[in-house]
């Protein structure tokens, strides 16, 4: 007997009448380039380390994609790299230090704003003083740059990035499957997908959670504890919501310069579940929300349906 | 609507101050008015309408036709809109500009671009001295914009410099970014004197190599810098052409006979 009501079935993957819901948070851009491709994903690699959920990393960041020199703006391999946090101030804080330790760091990586906006966050301008007072400013073509002297040469940095107020974080799929390997498949699916959406990130690991919450728990303090309704092993013991047939369940979040972004990631993943169908994959997709009383922004998975 | 006209009914006998003819003044001006505007700089009291021709009624798109070295201070102070000179002009040519587009046909005098604070003034022929220098009295140069001359630029380009780029793709003559503060000037050609006399900050490009530098210039050797790249790129989409490319230039650090921040490039 379904727990929740269903929307639809495709390709013979259930699909539940629910929606993910999701917050408004603050999202920056920024492009990262270096010497080679391997040099640009380090530096990235590094600066989106420990950015899975802004409760407990700061904020929530990770790589939107892989850019060819012709994308970029000094012409070498880059990466463009998307942070949220709740609000301008957090997330200047969380970008320019992560900026100071990650990139300034890294050999031949340079940084640019990759998001035009009115309202814009510190980059370069946040971390010049590194420089000791050897620290250049150049204004040309509209641009602001800071340059600052290193031991390997000259570190690079636009002096700002814009950031959108707009920006959602918490989008979400839940994946249901008849074990881990064919929940680990859908999601693996439904994560690639999702990567050929321009302006979301997929921030845990892989772009996938294995460890889904709820907000708050029994004990004094917690802010988020496990969700015990989709734990497979609590099954009985617990008000859960899964099927008989579910033995796994795995989440994606995600994170999006727009509503609309979010929700054409959403769809994507969706649609790369069920083509999968339930014998390599999921056999039931759900999503996760807190009764539609906490976040403004409500993603019904039947309008999402391929 | 159609531009508004200056046109030169001749070589003018006196100098002609045109500082009120830029596009703020004359956007709410009707044509009478326009031709009331003194322009004269003797007790005989000249007018535009003595002077000029005028017709067209877009005062944000403003031409002079029949340039003359007498034309002084066109475009000082504007902030908006464009000006076109189709020949030569007189001194202090968009001084203290702070906005909009001033394209020069042919050559211009002393203080171009002095005090510039922002817009672009593009020079097809030569310019005079102290281009985007100060005045007399004045304690900085241009503190922002761009300045491209086409041709030759005389002494002192680019002298107490603050911010801004300026651009000339000829030669430049003595002391060029003499006292420089901060900012970028780029010199297509040769550059006479001692350029970069007691700069404190900024970055001069002398694509062309200079006559000398002074003894407390040292050299910092050869490197490949990206902001380079991005100069001559950025300058390219605003200019269509640049004497550089970004690849790899020799660095002169100095003066040090002040503070010593500033940055000369040669070519490796």
């Amino acid at each position: 007997m379904p727990v929740i009501e269903l929307a639809a079935t495709i390709n013979g993957v259930r699909i539940d009448d629910d929606f993910a819901e999701a917050f408004p948070m603050c999202g920056t851009a920024i492009q990262i380039t270096a010497i080679n491709e391997k040099w640009a994903l380090e530096a990235a690699t590094k600066m989106t380390g420990f950015a899975t959920s802004v409760i407990a990393c700061g904020c929530e960041g990770g790589i939107e994609r892989v850019l060819s020199p012709e994308e970029t703006r000094d012409g070498r391999p880059g990466v463009r790299v998307l942070f949220f946090g709740f609000d301008p101030g957090g997330l200047e804080s969380q970008v320019t230090t992560r900026l100071g330790q990650c990139i300034l760091t890294c050999p031949t990586a340079a940084c640019y704003a990759d998001y035009e906006a009115e309202t814009t966050i510190d980059l370069g301008s946040a971390i010049r003083y590194f420089a000791d007072g050897f620290q250049v400013s150049k204004k040309f073509a509209g641009k602001h740059f800071w340059r600052m002297p290193v031991m390997e040469g000259e570190f690079l940095c636009e002096a700002k990035t814009g950031y959108t107020a707009d920006g959602v974080g918490g989008g979400n799929l839940l994946i249901m499957a008849r074990d881990v390997r064919g929940a680990l498949a859908a999601s693996e699916a439904a994560v690639e997908a999702m990567k050929a959406v321009p302006g979301v990130i997929m921030p845990f690991p892989g772009g996938i959670v294995r460890s889904g919450s709820k907000v708050g728990g029994k004990y004094k303090g917690m802010m988020a504890s496990t969700n015990d309704a989709y734990c497979p092993t609590l099954r009985g013991a617990t008000d859960s919501k899964l099927d008989d047939d579910i033995g796994s369940v795995l989440e994606i979040v995600i994170d999006g310069m727009t509503a609309d972004a979010v929700s054409a990631a959403m769809a994507a993943g969706i649609k790369a579940i069920t083509d999968l169908g339930p014998d390599q994959g999921a056999c039931r997709i759900g999503a996760g929300n807190y009764g539609g009383g906490l976040g403004p922004h409500h993603f019904k998975l039947k309008d999402l349906l391929p | 609507m159609s531009a508004l006209t200056f046109r030169l009914k001749g070589e003018p006998d006196e100098r002609i101050d045109c500082s009120s003819l830029v596009p703020d003044r004359l956007k709410s001006l009707g044509s009478s008015e326009i031709e009331k505007l003194p322009v004269g700089t003797t007790k005989r009291g000249l007018v535009a309408g003595d002077v000029f021709e005028i017709s067209g009624d877009d005062a944000a798109d403003i031409r002079f036709e029949g340039g003359s070295s007498r034309l002084d201070r066109i475009g000082e102070r504007m902030s908006e809109g464009a000006i076109r000179v189709s020949g030569d002009a007189g001194f202090r040519v968009g001084r203290v500009m702070s906005g909009g587009d001033l394209q020069v046909e042919g050559s211009v005098g002393d203080l171009c671009g002095s005090g510039l604070e922002g817009g672009c003034i593009r020079v097809k022929g030569d310019c005079g001295a102290k281009l985007g220098g100060p005045d007399a009295g004045e304690m900085k140069g241009m503190s922002g914009g761009t300045i491209r001359v086409h041709g030759n630029a005389g002494e002192r380009a680019g002298d107490r410099m603050r911010r801004g780029t300026i651009l000339i793709d000829g030669d430049c003559g003595k002391d060029a970014a003499s006292r420089m503060i901060a900012g970028t000037l780029i010199v297509g050609g040769h550059a006479r004197g001692a350029p970069g006399r007691l700069m404190k900050r900024g970055t001069l490009l002398l694509m062309g190599g200079a006559e000398r530098f002074t003894p407390t210039f040292v050299d910092a050797g050869v490197h490949d810098l990206l902001i380079l790249k991005l100069m001559a790129d950025g300058l390219r989409e605003t200019f269509g052409d640049v004497p550089f490319d970004g690849s790899a230039m020799r660095k002169m650090s100095g003066d040090t006979a002040v503070l010593g921040l500033g940055e000369v490039y040669l070519p490796a």
